[in-house]
């Protein structure tokens, strides 16, 4: 009854993942738990130096919240700084810094060093897939996925489908998908997609509720949850989260929709500037321990 | 409820939650119910429990229904401490 019955064997695949700051580990946690094999690639040796002992503690986790398959050995960890250790992967999933031109460039880069066919996933919040399509070698090759923080406990994965992305490439990211044990939803292409279109904006209106001194962020939490069922309360989420990436994001939103809803928050900045950027630093809106 | 007394793993864990959540819980509440905490703060009392308990939480222990309860957690770190061969608190 095991579900992998429906997806390839989990070495069948063999995953590159681009930067290793919170999507990227909690990816490779959800991607070893189910046995693939994994590269992890990032520019900054302090996040390389942790990367493994984050990783295995986010399997920790996962194991805790019985979402791994224990039938699975787990899948092999390399951790790098070279883009040349992308050679010969099944996939590569790119999730840097959300900034157009860094991103431009690590898909510029990788996908001549993999072979043609070879699948290529960017998972921005909200760069439409057709612009970091142009970066690439073979445009076709590029798929989004929105993988959710964090993304061995979230079932739910967004799928974009950009402009000139191939039938081969969204095949091949569906099998990855089934693998792994996600449930993908496929929408097209935007500014923010579905997700981040409408978290984000409403995680900044949030803050300024909170800014504008009319509750705490707790109370708008408690709000959020209490009346209105969202899971986890959006400033808490925005801590998940990280606020810089939130910030980020909100600017490529604003960017390109012009929509003023969009425009970061003053608190948001400020918190940002303080390096008060949430889970990951320690503090956020809420504090954190261990 | 009957008050756990002073020094014990189930008065350390009750204040330690309190500071924490900022909210008083009872020895035997599912603090993982429906509206309750979250799984991330689980792990914080994975890590919580190992570090000031001196154990090492694996395997099959390593599972949610183990940390629902104060009592729960209890009970755990006193067979882990007792099975590490340094039994009482
Ligand atoms: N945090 C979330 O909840 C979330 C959810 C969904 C999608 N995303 C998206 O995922 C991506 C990553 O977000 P994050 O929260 O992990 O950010 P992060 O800041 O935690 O990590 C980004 C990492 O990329 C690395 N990096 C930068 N340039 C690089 C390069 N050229 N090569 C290799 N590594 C490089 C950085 O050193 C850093 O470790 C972003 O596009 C973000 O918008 C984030």
């Amino acid at each position: 009854m095991s579900e992998n019955n429906a997806g390839d064997a989990p070495n069948a695949h063999r995953l590159t993942i681009l930067g290793a700051g919170v999507m990227g580990v909690g990816i490779a946690t959800l991607a070893v738990g189910h046995g693939v094999p994994v590269a992890l690639i990032d520019v900054d040796q302090a996040k390389r130096a942790e990367a493994e002992a984050r990783i295995a503690h986010e399997l920790r986790l996962a194991g805790l919240m019985g979402a791994l398959p224990d039938d699975v050995p787990t899948g092999e960890l390399v951790i790098s700084d070279s883009l040349s250790d992308a050679a010969g992967s099944t996939a590569v999933i790119e999730a840097v810094t959300e900034i157009s031109e860094l991103k431009e460039k690590v898909i510029a880069e990788v996908s001549v060093i993999v072979s043609p066919g070879t699948l290529l996933v960017s998972n921005t919040s909200s760069i439409p897939i057709d612009e970091l399509a142009s970066a690439a070698a073979r445009p076709a090759e590029l798929v989004g996925t929105h993988f959710m923080n964090p993304s061995y406990l979230i079932r739910t994965v967004e799928v974009i489908r950009g402009a000139r992305t191939g039938e081969a490439a969204m095949d091949s990211v569906r099998a990855l998908l089934t693998t792994l044990r996600r449930r993908p939803v496929v929408v097209r292409d935007a500014p923010g997609f579905v997700t981040s279109r409408v978290l984000h904006p409403m995680i900044n209106d949030a803050a300024r509720v909170v800014q504008e001194g009319t509750a705490t962020a707790e109370d708008v939490d408690a709000l959020m949850q209490g009346c209105l069922g969202h899971a986890t309360g959006p400033l808490r989420t925005a801590d998940l989260i990280g606020i810089d990436n939130l910030v980020d994001s909100l600017n490529v939103l604003y960017e390109r929709t012009g929509d003023s809803g969009c425009r970061p928050c003053d608190l948001l900045l400020e918190k940002v500037r303080a390096g008060d950027i949430g889970r990951k630093s320690g503090r956020g809106f809420y504090e954190y321990e261990g | 409820m009957t008050m756990p007394s002073e020094g014990t793993v189930e008065k350390e864990l009750l204040d330690f939650l309190h500071v924490r959540t900022k909210t008083v819980w009872e020895e035997d509440t599912d603090l993982f119910a429906a509206g309750g905490l979250s799984s991330l703060f689980a792990m914080e009392l994975v890590v919580h429990l190992e570090k000031s308990y001196g154990i090492a939480i694996r395997g099959a222990d390593l599972r949610l229904d183990n940390f629902r309860t104060v009592t729960g957690m209890a009970a755990l770190v006193r067979r882990l401490r007792a099975a590490a061969g340094d039994g009482g608190e």
